[in-house]
């Protein structure tokens, strides 16, 4: 059972009592059906009621949640066959990034991943799902390597963002997303990239330059941690909340902005509730994506994808009439 | 002279916002702050060594103490005049005007403060212009503009820049100043960098020299976009460069940082820079560098210096 998120509370209470009641019919031999099914009715409405109209920092929550599927969650479920490759031939292998080749409905594709720890162990072996320096280096090694070998790169984004300390600093850790930034617009084989979870600020966007950005349902991407923001305007982390609803950051905030094209469906409740469902509906949209992207030349997939990103971006341009006459 | 061959004799200049002339060091915090003690605004004192400096000797000399050489902050405009042929700078885009798309809570109130204490539209200043006779495309932060943040405005300037100069065959010089993506514009801010980026791909398949110049500060998603990206990099004295600054990485990890740490000179020491460069110097290396990139100047071909 997952961990319950403060507004679930009134849901699971509600299922707890449907569960007591069942129990107790059974137990005695009443019949409480019409009751039952009362209740039953009442948590329908209700979960529709919460799921349905998540504020942005409830999905922030649902996006941070300790049992929110990570990549190796999905792998088995997108792939027929998943090989990871590791290191970046200079420094190391940073764990907070994974890669390798898949075969995704038959077809060879490179992979690319952040992930988070499940436990406290395997966050500090992965750095909590902030990669370093390394970790950005090893993505564009292996992303050269599908521009070299004619494969579609698939990325996987959930990160609070890139590692921030000294060791990341002393390596270069934004020359490393730069150049993944760079790299990623100049090749030619088709490019989509999730977001799974956290799309946390320049350590997300460097897997983030696809043909095609997918968000799944309760995800956020954005420019700057919440708490952060918080602290750096209102001096107080405590206001999260507020920074989340101001930094416009949802799935839908970003598809409306022109970032994410398309929103993957959520088992309602969020991807932990039923990650078989949630895995099948990425999968599919996925596939849609893909199938088209093949279709299209090596030069269209280029400019297509620097025409995406050149178009985001609002700003407002006046003709200035200059009055000669004055002068 | 060899050098004419490649200077313009006619350029022309477009009069968008006059330039404003900026006698007082505003654009410097440091400066701001010292000036409360020496009311007169004659002296300043540098905020390295102490030294009281006649604020006309300080501006005589590019703004650099003329006791320690520390180079104070100096905006967009200050740093285009120390470069350029004179006459020779024509500005671009001056007339894209920021939106508060999000409608974030303060942004309209700090833009007009912005663009009062700057007296500049939005926080960058891009252009083409000539240095020591070698026609250049030019881009510049302004650091009294938020904290020289980029938004879409500057992404936009930056990579329209980028790409009249892949037109116009030329190469590209940016100084960056920033403390990163601009929040206020949420995830538009951040997708500039991965625009101009991908500018910068085109510029690089069109073989084109680019030299990013970093100065202080330098941070966050510029240093994670276009200022890493130089065929060259270049950094003043003493700039603090790097990806997260001292006081996001000590309130995140509890890390206080070695003293020295992400200056220009630490950034060289590990490999992330090429040149530590002083102001005075900056315009004749930029000359030089230009030139033996000019076209025609590959495959061994002479060039004179």
């Amino acid at each position: 059972m997952a961990q319950p998120l403060e507004f679930e509370k009134p849901l699971l209470e509600l299922e707890q009592k449907i569960l007591e009641l069942q129990k107790f019919s059974a137990e005695k031999g009443i019949d409480l059906s019409v009751e039952i099914t009362t209740l039953e009715h009442k948590a329908v409405v209700l979960k529709k009621n919460i799921y349905g109209r998540l504020q942005p920092w409830q999905k922030v929550q649902i996006a941070r949640h300790s049992e929110r599927p990570n990549f190796y969650d999905y792998v088995q479920l997108l792939f027929e066959d998943f090989i990871e490759m590791r290191g970046d031939r200079l420094f190391a292998d940073d764990r907070a990034i994974v890669g390798g080749v898949a075969l995704f409905k038959g077809v060879p594709v490179t992979v690319i991943a952040q992930v988070k720890g499940k436990d406290t162990k395997e966050n500090l072996q992965r750095n909590f799902g902030m990669p370093h320096p390394e970790g950005y280096r090893k993505a564009l090694r292996l992303m050269e390597q599908a521009e070299k070998f004619h494969r579609p790169i698939l990325t996987f984004i959930d990160t609070p963002g890139a590692a921030c300390d000294l060791a990341a600093e002393e390596r270069g850790q934004g020359e490393a997303i730069a150049r993944c930034l760079v790299a990623m617009a100049g090749y030619h084989v088709p490019i989509i990239s999730t977001v799974l979870g956290e799309g946390g600020s320049g350590g997300a966007l460097a897997l983030g330059v696809g043909n095609v950005v997918l968000m799944l349902e309760h995800t956020f991407y954005s420019v700057i941690a919440p708490e952060s923001c918080a602290s750096i305007l209102w001096k107080d982390p405590s206001k999260a909340q507020e920074a989340a609803t101001a930094l416009k950051f949802t799935a839908e905030d970003c598809l409306r902005l022109g970032v994410a094209d398309e929103i993957v469906k959520e088992p309602l409740g969020g991807a932990h509730k039923d990650v078989h469902r949630a895995g099948e509906e990425l999968a599919c949209v996925l596939e849609k994506h893909l199938s088209r992207l093949r279709g299209e030349a090596p030069e269209v997939l280029q400019q297509k994808r620097y025409d995406k990103l050149r178009a985001i971006g609002i700003f407002r341009q006046e003709i200035e009439v200059r009055d000669v006459s004055l002068q | 002279m060899f050098k004419d061959i490649f200077r313009k004799t006619k350029y022309v200049t477009i009069s968008s916002v006059p330039a404003p002339r900026r006698l007082a060091p505003e654009a410097s915090p440091e400066t701001v702050m010292i000036r409360k003690e020496l009311p007169d605004g004659l002296w300043v004192k540098c905020p390295k060594c102490g030294e009281v400096l006649f604020t006309k000797d300080l501006e005589k000399n590019a703004k650099v103490c003329t006791k320690c050489s520390y180079h104070f902050r100096i905006s967009a405009r200050e740093r285009l005049e120390l470069l350029v042929d004179e006459g020779t700078f024509t500005e671009w885009d001056n007339d894209l005007q920021t939106v508060d798309v999000l409608e974030f809570p303060g942004y309209s109130e700090k833009l007009a403060e912005a663009r009062e204490k700057a007296q500049m539209p939005e926080g960058a200043l891009t252009g083409r212009g000539v240095i020591e006779g070698v026609p250049v495309v030019l881009a510049f932060n302004e650091g009294a503009f938020m904290m020289g943040s980029m938004g879409s405005v500057v992404g936009e300037k930056f990579t329209r820049a980028i790409e009249r100069a892949i037109e116009l065959r030329l190469p590209v010089i940016i100084f960056s100043t920033s403390g990163g993506a601009r929040m206020q514009e949420g995830i538009l801010s951040l997708y500039q960098m991965a625009k101009t980026s991908a500018a910068l791909t085109r510029l690089a398949e069109s073989s084109l020299l680019y030299i990013s110049v970093l100065t202080d500060p330098t941070f966050g998603g510029v240093t994670a976009s276009y200022a890493s990206l130089g065929d060259i990099l270049i950094a003043e004295p003493g700039a603090l460069i790097g990806f997260t600054g001292p006081r996001v990485i000590k309130q995140t990890i509890r890390q206080e940082l070695p003293p020295g740490a992400q200056t220009a000179e630490f950034n060289q020491e590990h490999g992330l820079i090429d040149l530590v460069v002083e102001r005075s110097q900056m315009r004749s290396l930029l000359g030089r560098l230009l030139r033996y990139h000019q076209e025609g100047a590959g495959y061994g071909s002479a060039v004179r210096i």
